[in-house]
Formats: structure tokens, C-alpha cells, sequence
């Protein structure tokens, strides 16, 4: 939400009520358990609002919510989980108004700008949404082997996988981290970082309204570079992706990744402008954060 | 009470085929290859189980059973196995020779005849003197599930064979899957078989190694319940030495050295006896050797 | 045991006996009444004293000679010498050119022929290789003939029709290779190990780099010759020698587009942690505790040699061997009784005897790890059972054994052995067996055993490793992706996923 409109003097002809930006964790939105904030100003340096900031104690907590809901999301039919991406899809579009306002009200887009991100993010999220119940019939594949077995190789989810977003795209870059991960039926903590942070939150909102059960995504608003090394040496995260060119950055998160052999997948940050490109939109998104599993079934009688 | 077929294990058909194909890999060379061709010959059954058998014919074949060639060393076969009409012919020329007699009785190959004249027929081939009583299980009743009737005619047979051995044909080419060859085997055993046999060699597929993996599992299986000594004997298309010894690999692989003995074990078949004896002259003179100088019986 | 054994059980009653019963004793007798003869495979092929490594399309000698040793035997098979920086250094520079100036510009279709010739002329030499890898691994010949030798070639002809239809591979996207591979594989299956890295690598387009284990070179050489004379033009394949400084060299040279590493989690993580920011792709297949499963409807006699092939296939020596026994409780005396009478046939002695079921340790080292863990484990408290069979007195020889009373915080339950060893635990209920058999920071393989098909699917389902048997155990195949879950490793080799790291997936 934008300050509250004032008048120039006298007394307001009514004080707004200011929304307080929580963390999103467990399906439940919560305070910074450090009791810190950032905060969100608008692009001339107006105070916005205060931000919960997101401590170790607090990625703590969203990878147990994540690794806690992991299961249940990827036994989900494929069909169902479908239904519950597209919904967020819908509910975005719902609630377009409220981002381009934050966007333009908060990160200074023009409106033109704003409206095309967000019909870029619904979209982006519409095109995934419809790959949970295909991608597997693209990633896997039976294989011929010369002994009397059905051999077939399967995409799974690897588990709990916490994304470093995009620093520069509030909105599309950070939808186009979480959905290619939740496809599959991983779970997620997303930590969002940047000079726009409240439409990460806002879009908490919307996934919570939208039948996605609590934990599948978590978002956490904080500091890439406080967080990142707790991602990166957490035992129970299973993979990590990074946006960004930041060679320190991908230093730090591969080399303490290995300590469990974690998946890392690094990648520029485009400008916003090539986030919204459908280019940007990929099935090898979603691959990169899938296992293969090959199991091989006698043929007998 | 009616016979219920104890739980026996479950039978993997891709797994049990790639045991039985390792059998095939041991490497039977000098001393072990000589052994094994004797174990083979002392083990053989000879047969012949034909419409147009004739007293000459089985003549023949019992004196090729006596001495199955001119060495000496090369020792007489287990029994000669012939159609209970044959039976007399037989033990005349066997007489003496330890050569046992074997007949195939029950209404051989089919079993489908009633079950007195079956019971007649195994009575009678014993009065004649017959040794060993190979008899076919009726596989229409297991085919129609009745399990208790297979076992309860094996039992009545059984007792009909009096002192000679009975070995139960479950003729495992017409039971379709290995579970059930495994099952037909537990219920021969609990039904008193003294061996339990392949096949009738009229139905293909005869005796493979797979099938015979599985019955000497049972075997095994039934020993370690029951104390019980149970034999083996594979039936049809076994007719060269190296697939004998192969079935003999598999057998002092799976039960153990104890049971290669002709007491245990037997190889139904007729033209195997020739080739185990090229082998053994090639063993025994240095050169491969020629069908010519073998009977032909 | 001898003959009067035999008879002590056998009464050997005639055939015209009565009952049969023998009811005092119920144990087969695994013996002698038939021993097979000795069936050694000979070596015709000469091994030179020294081979150097292998640069640019020849072989180039070295520095720092060092001996590869015949662990059946200790003696010394040949010497290869070691890759300083600057050796690796040529290496890569051959591979970078050759990449640029052939390899990757060569349209598919040539390549694959090449590779296809590879695969045709490794099954022409196939006795060769067999017994020149079992002198050098000291793996049984039957596996090596049987197993290993026919699954190198299958592997390079599997490839090698991918090389003309990666366009088909991964669909919407543009694919191209990546450059230079450098590779490092350990010494269980060397032969297998080089085809898995060098097959795909090649197919796609990219050159290489490789390093043999130090204490396995030998084969690797007769694969060059091959390369030679089956037209593959120098500088695609080259081999470096030595042990693990040169394997970090090479990891960590700057000229090195992708790295294939098999081996140790150990040094997996050390190797990812180098790798990191450099931007140089990476996949690792690491070690294992592969869980075999058998539940109480489990075809017991093939779960039996799903077993046996699961721990005892290469001396244990195999990633994602099924060291780790799970067995429904009320089946688990069966099972175990059936197990040790299968135990009881296993011949362990001469690798080139081609009836060797089990064969030599690959090194000194590696049995000192063995020996080390098992007193571990009798330490720990658990029960020991191993084969009492006789195992020559030279040479590094481990009997078969498995461990029962095994808990899961016993070190045998949860780190590799590497070995002929087996630690068996029980479970009572599905749910409790898949909890046990992830229990585990590994996560390579898993074999399940029962009769039920959809209780198959199911666990294969729930298991959290990247290879999951059904009633079989260690089946491989070039067209079967192969690779782990968590501190297994990551990325795959075989099948069509194989191609994946060694391309560059655009789209």
C-alpha cells in the first residue's frame, strides 16, 4: 500500500489502514522472529512501509515448513497440483490492480510498464501451471534395455529447494524462480531481496488464497547476502538457485553447498524487460530441479 | 480332511532364468569334465517310448544300457525306461545287471483315464517286476484348481507302487508359469514322490534348466521341513553331454554334492547317451571322435 | 569336506528302498564329490613394461613411473608415469584444439561412425580386454568377459547413434556441446567407467581429458590403440596418468569446460567446492548404501541372488551395491538360511579362473578399509557370519560375509564398505522399510523384492535414490540412466539423459 494520502494541512479526511508486511512461512504469515525490518521506500525515498527482515532463525523455520509439506504436495495427483497453479494465475489476475499500483506506486514503474509485468507474471505462471501434469511425460522416457525388464526413467522433485530471485524483476522474476521449482513438487523458500519487496509479499497473499497448502512456498524478505550462507550450508535444503552474475555470491553458495552435495543452479539477472520475454520461460526450468529415476519391473508370469 | 497346499515361496520368471542361465557358465574342464561324463551315464534313464516299440527295439536298447560302449571304464546307465507292455522284455535282459527297470504308467503321456484303470495299470507293472513307476499327475484337475484331487491320486498311486519308486511326471510344459511348477512340486513331495520329473517328452517345452531350478528349489525347500530326500529327474531335449552337465551344476549348486548320485538324480532321455560317449572317447583318446564308431541303439 | 562326509548323511539307499527319510540331519553338503578342475583363462597378450600417457593421438612418456600391480598376485603388471601440471597442461591444450579445430565441427553422422567403429573393434578384442582387466582389477574373469567387456562396447554403440540425433534429444531446445571434458574415473570398472564419461562426451561433440585410477591404467591403454586405429583423430580422447594430485590438476585447469567425476563422496565435495564460481559445468557420481529390500512375498530363491548380486558382484566393489540388507521379519530366518546356503557355492581365489565367483580386492589399501570397518562392526557389536573358505595366501582376498544384529547407528549400516560386506537389518511393515532404506545421506540405488507388482511400484516410488531394481539387483544397461540422489552425486550417465552434461540445452 502506498502512505496514506495526506491533505497539505488541517486534519485527514480519513487515515488508511497501513498493511504490515509479513513474512510468508508455513502458510502462515509471520513476523521476523529476529524482530527486525527494512524499510520499503518509494523510488524518491518516501517511506512505504516496514518490512519484516528476515533472520537465520527465520529460514530455519521455512525450510522445516518446507521439508514438513514436501510430501504431501508431491503426492498430489499431477492434475491436481495443475489446478492449484492455475489458481494462483487466477487470483493474480484478480488482484492485478493491487500489484501495478504497488509497482507503480512503490517501484516507480510507469503504468504501462506495470500492467505488461503484470500480465507477464499471470502468464508466466499460467505456462507453468500446465506443464505439472506433462513435464514428466517430456522429461522421462521408457528405455529399451536388452533384458526382459520395463525400464523407465521419471522426473521427481528433488525436495526443498530455496531460490535467490532476481533482484530486478519484483514481480516476474520471481514468479519465474518459484513455479518452474512447485511444478515438479518441490517445496520452496524464496528469498526475496532487492528495492522492491513488497509485491513478493503481496503475492504471498495471493498463493495462500489459492489452494496451494501451506509450506509448498515460502517467502521470506531479507538480505541475499545475510541469507545466502545459511542456504547455502543448510544440510536439509536439497537444491539452491541463484539469479544473479555476482561471481562472490555463486563462490560462497557452491562452495558451501557441496557440504551436502546440493544442487545449485546459478543464472544471470536479465533487465525486467527480458524477464517478461516468453523467451524467458523454459521447460529446462523446470528439469533443472527435478531428479531422474530409473526403475527397472521384471516382465514375467 | 482335504489336502491344502502349504505356502510355498513365489517364483520370479526373469530372475530364476537369469540363475539358470549362470549354471551355464561354469567352465567343465579335464578331471571335472571326465567326472561328469560318468556321473551323466550312471545317471541316464535311457528311453524309448514309442507307438512302434517292439521287443527287438527294446532289446536293443537295454543292452546298450549294460554297456554303452566297448571301454570298460564307461560305466551301465540307471534304468532303461519303456511302456509297461515292454516291462518283460526289459527285465530279461537287464536281469542281473543292476540296470533298474523303469515304466511309465497311469495312462502315459495324457493321464486323462480313469483313475481305477490308472491304479490297475501301476498295480500290474509292478507285479511284473517293474522298478520304478513314472507317473503323470492330472493336470486337467490341476488346471481346474483341484489341487486335492492331484494330490490325493499321486497318494492312492503311491501306495499302488508298493516297494517300487515312484516318480511323478508333473509334465511342467502344460502348467504355464513356474509358480505353478513350483506348487505341482510341493505337492507331489507331500504326497510321497520319491522323485519328482520334468516332463513326459511328448510336450514341448520338456526339462529347461529354469524349470529344473525351480523343482530342485522345492526339493530343497521340502528336505529342510521335512528330512525327506526327495530326487530330480529333468525329461526331454537334454541330448548333448554339456547341457548334462550343466543340469549337474546346477544341482550340486542348489542341494548340494550329496544329491549327485543316481539315487537323486536321473536324466530322462535317449539320444544324450551317444554324445556323453563321443565326449568320453575325445576325453579319453585326445581326438574328437565319430558318430560311426557308436551304436546306434 | 570330503566323500565320507557325503555318506555320513547319505545312507544311499537303493532304488528299490522304502521311505527315504533322513531325519537327524538337514544340511546340504556343499563339497568336494565333484570338484570342478581348474578352468584359468591365460594371458596371450603381451603387456609392455611401461606405457606412457596418451596426447594428442600418441603415447608420450613421462615422469614419475609408478607401478600398477595384479592384486590376485602382487606382482607388478606395468608402470605408467605421473601428470605434472604441465603434462595435464598438454593435455588439455591437445583437447582444446582438437575440439576446435575437428571434433566440434564434424557433422554428426561422421562422428558416430567413429564411435560405432570403436564400439564394433572393442567386441573384436573382447577376450584381450577381459583378461588385461582382470590381471589389473582383479575382478573375476566372468564378469569382466561377461559383464564388463560387453556393456563397454554396448555403451560406445549406444552413443554413437545419438552423435547424428541430438536435435531429437531434448525437445524445444537447441543443443551444442560444450568444449573440453575433463574426467576422472575410479578403478572398480575401468573400462566401463571410461566409456560411460567418453561415449556420451564424444557423441555430443565435446573432446576430453580423462584420468585412469593409479591402480588400474592398464586397459586404458589398449583403448587408446583402439582409438588409433579406429580413425578417431588426435587429441579427442586423451588419457593423463596418475593419483589424485593429478586428478586435482585436472579438475581445477582453467581450460576445462566440464568435469565427469566418479569416485568418492569425499572427494566429490572437494571437487565441487574447487569448481565453485568458475562457471565449469559439473556432474558426480559418488558413493552409495544401497538398501535391497526383500518383503514376505518376495520370490525368496531369486531375492536370494538379487543378494548375492547386490553385495558380492565385484567384490563389493560397486557405488551402488546393496549393502544394506532389509528383510521383512517374519521372513528374515528363511531367508538368511537360504542365503547361507547360497554363501556356501561362492568360489573366491584366482580372478582369471573362469570359475571364480569372487575375486581379488582391488589394492592393499582397500582391504585395510575393509578390514578396518568389519572390526567396526564387530566392535559395534553386531554378528558376523562369513564364508570359512580357503583364499590364496598371496594377494588381497576378503571372504564373503554378511552382519546381522545391525542397527541403524552402526558405522557398517551407514558407510561405504566398498566390500564384501553386508549389514543386514529387519523391518516389519512397508512404510518401515522405506523409512529405513532412506534413512541415509545416500541415495543411489535401491532393490526391492516381492511378488506384488503394484507393492513394486509403489516403493520404487517412495525409494529417494536414482536407480531402483524390481526383483533384480546391479542390472545395467547403455540405454538405462544411471546416477544418484543427495551425496550420491548428481547428473546421469546411460540413455538419453546421459547426453544431458554434455551438452549446452538452449530454450
Amino acid at each position: 500500500m502506498s502512505a496514506a494520502r495526506r491533505k497539505r494541512s488541517g486534519a485527514p479526511e480519513r487515515v488508511p489502514v497501513a498493511k504490515t508486511y509479513k513474512l510468508y512461512v508455513g502458510g502462515a504469515f509471520v513476523r521476523s522472529e529476529s524482530g527486525q525490518t527494512s524499510r520499503q521506500t518509494d523510488p524518491e525515498g518516501r517511506f512505504v512501509a516496514n518490512v519484516s527482515k528476515a533472520s537465520r532463525k527465520d529460514f530455519r523455520d521455512a525450510v522445516r515448513a518446507a521439508r514438513a509439506a514436501q510430501g504431501g504436495w508431491a503426492r498430489k495427483s499431477a492434475f491436481n497440483r495443475s489446478q492449484i497453479l492455475f489458481r494462483i494465475a487466477e487470483t493474480l489476475e484478480d488482484r492485478r490492480s493491487l500489484f501495478e499500483h504497488t509497482l507503480v506506486e512503490q517501484g516507480g514503474f510507469a503504468a504501462a510498464e506495470a500492467a505488461a509485468e503484470v500480465s507477464s507474471a499471470v502468464d508466466r505462471v499460467f505456462w507453468y501451471a500446465g506443464w505439472a501434469d506433462k513435464f514428466t511425460q517430456v522429461l522421462g522416457n521408457v528405455n529399451p534395455v536388452a533384458s526382459p525388464f520395463f525400464n523407465f526413467s521419471m522426473p521427481e522433485p528433488m525436495g526443498v529447494v530455496v531460490l535467490l530471485p532476481s533482484l530486478r524483476s519484483p514481480l516476474v522474476g520471481l514468479v519465474s524462480a518459484i513455479l518452474p521449482a512447485i511444478v515438479s513438487g518441490n517445496t520452496v523458500v524464496a528469498l526475496v531481496d532487492g528495492e522492491l519487496l513488497t509485491p513478493a509479499l503481496d503475492l504471498g497473499e495471493a498463493i495462500a488464497t489459492s489452494d496451494v497448502p501451506g509450506g509448498v512456498v515460502n517467502i521470506l524478505t531479507g538480505r541475499h547476502a545475510e541469507l545466502l550462507p545459511h542456504a547455502a550450508a543448510h544440510m536439509d535444503v536439497d537444491a539452491v538457485g541463484l539469479w544473479s552474475a555476482d561471481v562472490g555470491m555463486r563462490t560462497a553458495l557452491q562452495t558451501a553447498a557441496a557440504d551436502n552435495v546440493k544442487r545449485v543452479r546459478v543464472h544471470d539477472d536479465p533487465e525486467r524487460a527480458a524477464w517478461r520475454d516468453p523467451a524467458a520461460e523454459s521447460l529446462y526450468r523446470i528439469d533443472e530441479f527435478v531428479e531422474i529415476k530409473t526403475a527397472w519391473h521384471p516382465i514375467g508370469t | 480332511m482335504s489336502y491344502v497346499l502349504p505356502p510355498v515361496p513365489s517364483v520370479d520368471q526373469v530372475a530364476v532364468e537369469q540363475r539358470a542361465a549362470a549354471f551355464t557358465k561354469r567352465s567343465i574342464k579335464t578331471s571335472a569334465k571326465k567326472a561328469a561324463l560318468a556321473f551323466t551315464v550312471r545317471m541316464i534313464d535311457l528311453t524309448t517310448l514309442e507307438g512302434a516299440d517292439t521287443p527287438g527295439k527294446v532289446l536293443r536298447l537295454c543292452r546298450k544300457a549294460m554297456r554303452p560302449a566297448l571301454d570298460p571304464q564307461v560305466p551301465s546307465v540307471a534304468a532303461v525306461c519303456v511302456y509297461p507292455t515292454m516291462v518283460g522284455v526289459a527285465l530279461r535282459e537287464l536281469a542281473g545287471s543292476g540296470v533298474k527297470v523303469a515304466s511309465v504308467a497311469t495312462a502315459f503321456p495324457s493321464g486323462q483315464s480313469f483313475l481305477d484303470v490308472r491304479l490297475d495299470e501301476v498295480r500290474r507293472t509292478v507285479e511284473l517286476g517293474a522298478d520304478e513307476i513314472d507317473m503323470v499327475i492330472n493336470r486337467g484337475a490341476w488346471l481346474a484348481g483341484d489341487v486335492a484331487r492331484v494330490h490325493d491320486e499321486i497318494a492312492s498311486i503311491k501306495q499302488a507302487c508298493g516297494p517300487a519308486h515312484l516318480k511323478v511326471i508333473l509334465e511342467t510344459g502344460e502348467l504355464g508359469t513356474y509358480d505353478q511348477v513350483r506348487k505341482a512340486s510341493q505337492v507331489a513331495m507331500d504326497a510321497g514322490a520319491d522323485f519328482i520329473k520334468t516332463s513326459t517328452g511328448k510336450v514341448s517345452p520338456a526339462a529347461t534348466l529354469p524349470v529344473t531350478l525351480v523343482m530342485l528349489e522345492a526339493i530343497r525347500d521340502h528336505f529342510h521341513a521335512t528330512g525327506r530326500v526327495v530326487g530330480m529327474k529333468p525329461a526331454g531335449g537334454i541330448r548333448t553331454a554339456k547341457q548334462a552337465w550343466q543340469y549337474l551344476v546346477m544341482v550340486k549348486e542348489t542341494l548340494g554334492d550329496a544329491w549327485l548320485t543316481p539315487d537323486r538324480f536321473r536324466l530322462g532321455a535317449s539320444s544324450l547317451l551317444n554324445d556323453v560317449l563321443l565326449q568320453w572317447e575325445r576325453a579319453r583318446t585326445g581326438h574328437y571322435e565319430s558318430v560311426r564308431s557308436l551304436s546306434d541303439d | 569336506m570330503d566323500a565320507t562326509k557325503l555318506h555320513a548323511i547319505d545312507p544311499a539307499p537303493g532304488a528299490s528302498g522304502g521311505a527315504r527319510s533322513i531325519p537327524d540331519v538337514r544340511e546340504l553338503l556343499f563339497g568336494d564329490l565333484w570338484p570342478y578342475a581348474p578352468a584359468p583363462e591365460r594371458n596371450v597378450w603381451p603387456i609392455a613394461e611401461r606405457y606412457g600417457h596418451f596426447l594428442d593421438g600418441e603415447f608420450v612418456d613421462g615422469d614419475g613411473w609408478f607401478a600398477s600391480v595384479n592384486p590376485a598376485t602382487e606382482e607388478v603388471v606395468t608402470h605408467v608415469p605421473t601428470a605434472d601440471a604441465k603434462v595435464v597442461d598438454r593435455a588439455v591444450k591437445a583437447a582444446r584444439s582438437a575440439y576446435e579445430t575437428c571434433w566440434r565441427d564434424m557433422p554428426g553422422a561422421e562422428r558416430g561412425k567413429i564411435l560405432y567403429r570403436i564400439g564394433r573393434m572393442i567386441q573384436e578384442r573382447s577376450r584381450e580386454l577381459a583378461v588385461l582387466e582382470s590381471i589389473d582389477n582383479g575382478k573375476p574373469i566372468k564378469e569382466s568377459r561377461d559383464v564388463d567387456v560387453p556393456l563397454v562396447a554396448a555403451h560406445f554403440l549406444y552413443y554413437a547413434g545419438w552423435a547424428d540425433k541430438l536435435r531429437y534429444a531434448f525437445p524445444g531446445a537447441s543443443v551444442a556441446p560444450i568444449g573440453v571434458a575433463g574426467q576422472v574415473i575410479p578403478w572398480n570398472f575401468p573400462l566401463l567407467m571410461a566409456a560411460w564419461k567418453i561415449a556420451p562426451a564424444l557423441a555430443a561433440g565435446n573432446t576430453v581429458v580423462i584420468k585412469p585410477a593409479e591402480t588400474t591404467p592398464l586397459t586404458m591403454t589398449r583403448l587408446c590403440e583402439i582409438f588409433v586405429e579406429a580413425g578417431l583423430p588426435p587429441g579427442v580422447v586423451n588419457v593423463v596418468h596418475g593419483a589424485g594430485a593429478t586428478g586435482k590438476l585436472l579438475v581445477e585447469h582453467p581450460g576445462i569446460d566440464k568435469v565427469a567425476f566418479t569416485g568418492s563422496t569425499e572427494v566429490g565435495k572437494l571437487i565441487q567446492r574447487a569448481l565453485a564460481g568458475t562457471g565449469r559445468r559439473l556432474t558426480l557420481e559418488l558413493g552409495g548404501k544401497g538398501a535391497n529390500i526383500v518383503f514376505d512375498d518376495a520370490p525368496l530363491d531369486q531375492a536370494v541372488e538379487g543378494i548375492v548380486a547386490g553385495i558380492w558382484f565385484n567384490q563389493g566393489h560397486v557405488c551402488c551395491a546393496g549393502s544394506r540388507l532389509l528383510v521383512q521379519e517374519n521372513v528374515a530366518d528363511a531367508l538368511l538360511a537360504k542365503l547361507d546356503e547360497r554363501m556356501a557355492t561362492l568360489r573366491v581365489g584366482d580372478p582369471l579362473d573362469k570359475n571364480t565367483d569372487i575375486g581379488a580386492i582391488n589394492s592393499r589399501a582397500q582391504l585395510e578399509k575393509i578390514d578396518e570397518l568389519v572390526a567396526a562392526g564387530r566392535d559395534e557389536g553386531a554378528d558376523m557370519h562369513q564364508l570359512a573358505c580357503p583364499i590364496p595366501e598371496r594377494g588381497f582376498f576378503f571372504r564373503p560375509t554378511y552382519f546381522t544384529g545391525v542397527t541403524q547407528s552402526h558405522r557398517i549400516a551407514r558407510e561405504e564398505i566398498f566390500g564384501p560386506v553386508l549389514a543386514v537389518q529387519t523391518f516389519r511393515t512397508p512404510d518401515e522399510a522405506v523409512q529405513l532404506a532412506n534413512n541415509t545421506p545416500y541415495g543411489l540405488s535401491a532393490g526391492i523384492w516381492s511378488d506384488k507388482g503394484s507393492k513394486l511400484f509403489s516403493i520404487a516410488g517412495a525409494m529417494r535414490a536414482g536407480v531402483v531394481w524390481g526383483n533384480t539387483f546391479n542390472a545395467f544397461d547403455p540405454g538405462s540412466p544411471f546416477g544418484g540422489y543427495k551425496e550420491s552425486g548428481f547428473g546421469r550417465e546411460g540413455g538419453r539423459h546421459g547426453l544431458l552434461p554434455y551438452l549446452e540445452v538452449t530454450g
